[in-house]
């Protein structure tokens, strides 16, 4: 105590100096870090959250039917609305198709009415004859002369929900959920989202399981072999591991093909006489993917593998144990954290697989990347692309907060 | 096997052995077969990817490295993928080193952002970018993509170089600075030699995953920006001949390099690393 009291002036001195340098390193690891920080937020993470955005954020209608939006916030969203709203929505058309925009309103409605776009073009046809006045029988009376689904509340709920500013029909649409007048939510009989979810799980487990099968062997024999026999296979392993995707793919076609290798062998042996589809199928698919994807099974692996004493299974092996029981008793659990590691890389670039599955695959084993590209390019329906790009980047996300529990700190991505 | 050395081994033992190391083999094998299957076709003289090989040419790498499509493709890959590695390696090295230099709040997280190019599902990065990009007039232009691959590739540099950091001791640094030398300096003389492997396998790394990106090159680029695996993507789909076999070899062929230099890398890495 007394001690420190007497050069407690001193003591101060140095914690100050100390803790200036602290904040000194402290700061330069910031300023450091900060390039490819802001770089990838603006490169990266940026695109991709404002992608995400567009999964409940919905202003396309109200941008093109302001008057109709305004009104739609105004309805209580009981029985039918005002006629103020059947004014605002036949201006709002009439203008919209003067202005050539009235085809994105009707797209956006075709999404959650049946028959939503004709609804609106219809309409807009009607408006268009009038010269810029309102119809004689006034807008209301137009619009239930026109098509009586005007005179449906649901259809007016749905224009409403569209209206914005946010929205949860993409979101839900995703997960095969519609939203029915009374805000009840009710099973989609006719969604595919949740089989083309399971067919992305599925695919990417049977892939996982082909990968851990073949793989733990070949690491095995990899991590407990001579040198020379190692480095052999692990040339094996890494060569495909550096070649392009695309070579690998093309390869594979060149393997499976009606006129491929495989065919042709199986045909020469006399096991079939005519050649069995092995690719635009599932077939083709997993065996590409578990080809790609077997690198990032054996890597993990072999390094835990590598680390093992192999006094651990001699000693049980000596206490008695039979070598299949020391193996499954002592080696395999200590692989464990390899298995983790490959079995959780695997699946996580499994589930978001697009170019193998779009090369070697037929209509039935498409992913979740193909209809988010999908809905992108083709049919340009951006808030589906968008929610179907939150589920899949929720589900990887959730499997990497788990593998960097498993791996935690140790460098196993590059093996 | 080595696991057993030292215990002799009964006859159902030697029969698991040799087992064993056959399943491995075949393994290995499978791994490898499809990249030999494919490069002899490159070879053909007939217009279809199949076999057999009814006469050889060299007609199919004339067209490859001829032809004003494919060499336009080799010319931008190697382009992109070298500006990206560029980008990614000096972005990359600089953060591996603030990482490893010291910890501050919300490291963790930075870390997380840093490496999620990793495990982001690609064709969700491409239409975010697609977006994006349209909006500040990138899409279609070279920058766009490089700043795309260089944002691919920088996760690759931070991990190659935060290995070759995780031995060093910045008491190095320290005494540099005590004997007069500017940071900019004791990087140079005193860091970047024990680094330097890690930098340069980060920077190859970098290279190989834009050499292979192929879904934002899909989505961002204009018919003079495409890349090779972009026209392999184009072949495949549109009329596959032995063109795609011809590009494989090439593809091949820079893979060998890449691994041969990644493996000599690391041997001198840890060679340099063996006295301390």
């Amino acid at each position: 105590m007394a001690l420190q009291g007497m050069d407690g002036a001193a003591a101060r001195a140095l914690r100050r100096d100390h803790s200036r340098a602290e904040r000194r390193r402290r700061l330069q690891a910031i300023g450091l870090v900060a390039p490819l920080f802001l770089f990838l937020l603006f490169t990266f993470v940026g695109p991709i959250a404002d992608m995400l955005r567009r999964s409940v954020v919905d202003t396309d209608l109200a941008a093109i039917w302001p008057r109709t939006a305004a009104a739609m916030h105004a309805w209580d969203g009981a029985g039918l609305p005002p006629d103020s709203a059947f004014n605002a929505l036949g201006e709002d058309i009439r203008d919209s198709a003067d202005a050539g925009r009235v085809a994105v309103a009707a797209q956006r409605l075709n999404y959650p009415i049946l028959g939503g776009r004709s609804l609106v073009m219809g309409m807009a046809r009607l408006a268009g004859a009038l010269d810029g006045k309102p119809p004689p029988q006034g807008w209301k009376a137009a619009f239930l002369d026109a098509d009586p689904s005007w005179g449906n509340r649901d259809t007016w709920v749905a224009i409403r929900r569209a209206s914005g500013p946010v929205t949860d029909y993409f979101l839900l649409n995703a997960l095969d959920l519609r939203k029915d007048a009374a805000g009840h939510l009710h099973h989609a009989p006719d969604g595919i989202f949740l089989s083309i979810l399971w067919r992305t799980f599925s695919v990417s487990g049977l892939v996982t399981l082909f990968a851990l099968l073949l793989g733990y062997p070949l690491a095995y024999v990899m991590s407990h072999s001579s040198r020379r026999v190692a480095g052999i296979l692990t040339l094996f392993v890494l060569l495909p591991f550096w070649t392009s995707l695309l070579v690998r793919t093309a390869a594979w076609i060149v393997l499976l093909q009606d006129q491929g290798i495989v065919n042709k062998a199986l045909i020469a042996i006399g096991l079939i006489d005519h050649p069995v589809r092995l690719m635009f199928n599932r077939v083709g698919v997993v065996v590409a993917m578990v080809h790609v994807l077997l690198p990032f099974m054996v890597l993990p692996l072999a390094a835990v593998m590598r680390g093992i004493r192999p006094e651990t299974v001699r000693a049980a092996r000596s206490l008695g144990a039979p070598p299949w029981t020391a193996f499954r008793r002592i080696y395999v659990p200590q692989t464990m954290p390899g298995v983790g590691a490959g079995v959780l890389l695997v699946f996580i670039s499994a589930i978001g697989y697009y170019i193998t599955p779009a090369l070697v695959g037929g209509a039935d084993d498409q992913m979740l990347s193909y209809f988010i590209a999908f809905y992108t390019n083709e049919t340009v329906n951006w808030g589906l692309a968008s929610a179907l790009a939150v589920v899949l980047l929720g589900a990887t996300a959730v499997l990497s907060m788990v593998y960097a529990r498993v791996v935690s700190g140790r460098g196993a991505l590059v093996g | 096997m080595s696991a057993r050395a030292g215990m002799p081994l009964t006859p159902v033992e030697r029969v698991g052995a040799v087992a064993l190391g056959a399943f491995a083999v075949l393994v290995a094998l499978f791994l490898i077969a499809p990249l030999l299957a494919i490069l002899p076709l490159s070879l053909s003289n007939g217009e279809f990817l199949v076999y057999p090989i009814r006469g050889l040419s060299l007609r199919w790498f004339d067209t490859f490295f001829h032809s004003e499509r494919w060499a336009t493709a080799i010319r931008n890959s190697f382009f992109i993928g070298s500006l990206a590695a560029v980008l990614a390696t000096a972005l990359g090295t600089l953060a591996a080193v603030g990482l490893a230099r010291a910890t501050f709040r919300g490291r963790r997280f930075v870390t997380a952002v840093l490496l999620s190019p990793l495990i982001v599902p690609i064709v969700i990065y491409a239409v975010g970018l697609y977006f994006f990009f349209a909006r500040v007039g990138l899409t279609q232009t070279y920058t766009g993509i490089i700043l795309a691959h260089a944002a691919l590739g920088s996760p690759f540099v931070v991990v190659t170089v935060g290995a070759s950091l995780a031995n060093f001791d910045f008491n190095l640094m320290r005494a540099a600075a005590g004997l007069g030398a500017s940071p900019l300096h004791a990087f140079r003389r005193v860091m970047l030699p024990i680094v330097l492997p890690g930098v340069v396998t980060g920077a190859l790394f970098a290279f190989a995953a834009s050499f292979d990106e192929v879904v934002t090159v899909i989505f961002l680029a204009a018919p003079q920006q495409r890349t090779i695996p972009r026209e392999m993507f184009s072949g495949i789909r549109e009329n596959i001949s032995p063109i795609i076999a011809a590009a494989s070899a090439a593809m091949i062929a820079t893979a060998i390099v890449l691994v041969i230099a990644v493996h000599w890398l690391r041997r001198r890495s840890l060679r340099g690393r063996l006295p301390t």
